[in-house]
């Protein structure tokens, strides 16, 4: 032991309470404390319900597939096999390009990149439940809303690369995607900030009577913002068409969920304010999509938000910018006992006797040769260093509407 | 043309958008039923009901957050915090998300949010009822910040800004809600039923964004202020016998470098007024501006006179207000150097 790994002699005998983390590296991931109920044991309540007759919800975890790949209990829905294997080739597809985004950004390629690597099943279930009027406010984890709504994936590359065809115009840093067309609301890099706009995008619905609803997703540890509270008492205030996500992850980059959860579920905030707040396994596809139908149902028939806790584990790093071996225990995300949302998946599809694993292993072949496809696309429109990008002067536009005279005067000082 | 306060004619610009467009409405607290604590949207509620004029709960960053997506989706929010010290709790719903949300999205989503934020002093509230805090808002990049010394003013320019695509940030300079201020509490507050600029149209009219008044002509010294400030400059220099120019900025950002410019290069002499603390307050921005383009007209250093830069006060607030006194020292002393 050197001197500086000595603790310093304490100057106070504190009696601070400071949460611990699930785990650390060094000690084995150990997940048997968490209680997992089994699938099918959930009932499913009436949309028309009220957030205390369903509190258990809250409390408890929805799961449709059991641990052979079978769907079972009140929660199964109604939902096509083609439909289930456009959600399987979706999370297959949002893999291969976070898996080739990742390379490329270790290549230099790009500035940064987040995977949401085992999270893939919340953002295409639920965008699949979904309608394409209804808005969407994502946060950074959500890639797969695009996949869902056909974004081309070369224009996301684009905009990761900041050339030319950006639709941000070389504005924003990696996967902070914006894109009106498929209602895709403009991420922030600003914690928790979208959530209560959605609400606010929510109560502009019911204002002009229209029956879009909005959707947000937060991950755990934004639960600790300002903005998160504000948006779920304006929902609850207002009774706002919008459905809440907290995507619990179990990691906000080091710091572990315990810090945001206070020792309850992060569902459980949602009771306290009235809105009938539920948990899901959120690596099990068909129980997010059932979830997410049925609280997009409620909203549109009018009656009002729902808040649902998305259970899942951030298998790799929060981005390409840290090292999660150095904060938590080597191989926690293969130990996640919720297993993974693609292979579960898969199984059930196998069970079915629609899928097999030959034309899985197809499949993910296929996709890995299509992102790459569409990589060399994007890259021929312009990369990060070498360019193109858009025109300098253009970082003058948009700051107003029109542009003032002052923006004008120091363009012109650019010599434009 | 009616006999209006400032209040009233802050009444009457929401009242005229709400007839004309469907989509604007006012929210934050007290607004609705109550019609605001000091009054500015009184009978909206009676008028166009709890969904238009919508009373919140008392948290300024979901009122401005809920505000920005209500205008993502078409809607024309007006939103009143109650006091403008009681703006910080939206400081960044307003400044990393409204004010760039433009930008970032490449042009793709905008909120058109009309932010009111009564301000200022000379009303006995203390440090939590008296700030100005328009220079942190000037330092943002996508935010227009206005405001009004005067009833006719105050309705032209808050239509313009409820009509305005980008946001804004409207002050209200409470002090002179009800009439003209010159500078000390044992000066009777004068009605603005005395005052020309309290006559004002009853229909919709507006005043452009961005644009100066010239108050008062003057040959010797120009001096820049707005807001309440106006009308104590305004004492002062009469009191003086100083052939001063006033100008009143009336927009912030964007603001009238032009006016300001044409003005200073006539004069050669610069003093400047604003009530918010002095140190990276807006007059540093103006007499940089002032000295970029007229340096070579200026006969004599450029004055500022402010608030100091303390918290403001409770029992000391006449010390505290830029007074005619020191107005009147600083347009001497600009006089005194040839």
């Amino acid at each position: 032991m050197t001197e500086t790994d000595q603790k310093a002699e304490p100057a106070y005998k504190s009696r601070l309470f400071v949460p611990k983390a699930s785990s650390r590296p060094g000690s084995p991931p150990d997940f048997s404390t968490l209680n997992i109920p089994a699938a099918g044991a959930a009932p499913k309540p009436d949309i028309n319900c009220n957030a205390l007759d369903i509190q258990d919800l809250a409390y408890s975890l929805i799961r449709v597939l059991d641990d052979k790949g079978c769907a079972v209990g009140p929660w199964q829905p109604e939902i096509q096999t083609d439909e289930l294997l456009k959600g399987l080739r979706h999370m297959v597809h949002v893999r291969a390009y976070d898996d080739r985004m990742f390379r490329m950004q270790r290549q230099g390629k790009l500035s940064f990149y987040m995977k949401c690597t085992g999270e893939e099943a919340i953002a295409v279930a639920q965008a699949m439940a979904l309608e394409s009027g209804d808005m969407l406010f994502p946060s950074y984890r959500q890639q797969g809303l695009l996949f869902v709504r056909e974004r081309s994936l070369v224009d996301m590359m684009c905009h990761c690369i900041s050339n030319a065809r950006d639709n941000l115009k070389g504005r924003q840093m990696p996967v902070f995607y914006s894109w009106k067309e498929g209602n895709f609301f403009s991420i922030s890099g600003n914690l928790a900030t979208q959530y209560s706009q959605a609400v606010g995008w929510a109560m502009a619905s019911a204002y002009k009577g229209e029956s879009h609803i909005a959707s947000a997703w937060v991950g755990d540890g934004s639960t600790a913002e300002a903005d998160f509270h504000h948006a779920l008492l304006f929902a609850a205030t207002y009774q706002a068409p919008v459905i809440l996500n907290v995507v619990n992850n179990q990691w906000a980059i080091s710091t572990p969920q315990s810090f945001a959860s206070a020792g309850t579920t992060f569902a459980a905030r949602g009771i306290g304010f009235n809105i009938p707040s539920l948990r899901v396994d959120g690596n099990d596809f068909l129980a997010v999509y059932a979830v997410t139908k049925w609280a997009a149902e409620r909203a549109r028939l009018g009656y009002g938000p729902t808040f649902i806790e998305q259970f899942t584990y951030r298998t790799e790093g929060h981005s390409t910018s840290d090292n999660p071996d150095a904060y938590r225990a080597a191989g926690e995300g293969k130990a996640w006992p919720l297993g993974d949302p693609i292979e579960r998946l898969k199984q059930h599809l196998i069970s079915l006797g629609v899928w097999s694993e030959e034309q899985h292993t197809a499949l993910a072949e296929e996709l890995a040769a299509s992102v790459t496809k569409d990589w060399k696309e994007a890259i021929s429109y312009g990369s990060l260093d070498e360019g193109p990008h858009w025109p300098i002067p253009t970082m003058f536009e948009d700051v107003f509407k029109e542009m003032p005279d002052h923006l004008r005067k120091q363009r012109q000082q650019m010599g434009i | 043309m009616a006999k209006m306060t400032m209040v009233q004619a802050i009444n009457s610009a929401l009242d005229c958008t709400m007839a004309k467009d469907p989509n604007v409405f006012v929210m934050g607290q007290d607004v609705g039923y109550f019609g605001g604590v000091f009054r500015c949207t009184e009978g909206l509620y009676k008028k166009y009901g709890a969904h238009r004029a919508i009373d919140a709960p008392i948290a300024e960053g979901g009122i401005v957050a809920a505000a920005i997506g209500m205008g993502v989706n078409g809607l024309r929010p007006v939103v009143e915090m109650q006091f403008a010290d009681y703006i910080y709790p939206a400081i960044d719903q307003i400044i990393s998300e409204l004010a760039r949300l433009r930008h970032r999205s490449g042009g793709e989503y905008w909120a058109p949010v009309t932010v009111r934020a009564p301000c200022g002093g000379g009303i006995r509230g203390g440090q939590t009822h008296s700030q100005s805090p328009e220079g942190i808002f000037t330092h943002v990049c996508g935010l227009k910040t206005i405001m009004p010394a005067t009833p006719y003013d105050a309705k032209g320019l808050l239509i313009s800004a409820i009509e305005d695509d980008d946001p804004v940030i409207f002050f209200e300079p409470k002090r002179i809600y009800n009439g003209p201020f010159y500078g000390h509490g044992s000066v009777d507050q004068k009605s603005w039923n005395a005052h020309p600029a309290g006559e004002v149209p009853e229909g919709h009219y507006t005043i452009p964004i961005g644009k100066a008044s010239i108050w008062q002509e003057g040959s010797d010294v120009t001096v820049l202020t707005y807001g309440t400030m106006v009308h104590v400059a305004e004492a002062a220099i009469k009191a003086s016998g100083i052939n001063a120019e006033l100008i009143d900025l009336r927009s912030l950002l964007p603001l009238d470098t032009e006016t300001i410019t044409a003005s200073v290069a006539k004069t050669g002499r610069c003093v400047i007024i604003h009530e918010a603390t002095r140190t990276s307050g807006f007059g540093a921005e103006l007499v940089a501006e002032v000295q970029e383009a007229c340096f070579w007209h200026l006969k004599a250093p450029i004055e500022r006179v402010t608030g100091w830069d303390t918290p403001y006060p409770h029992a000391f607030e006449w010390e505290y207000f830029p007074s005619q006194t020191r107005i009147i020292e600083a347009l001497q002393r600009t006089l005194e150097t040839n």
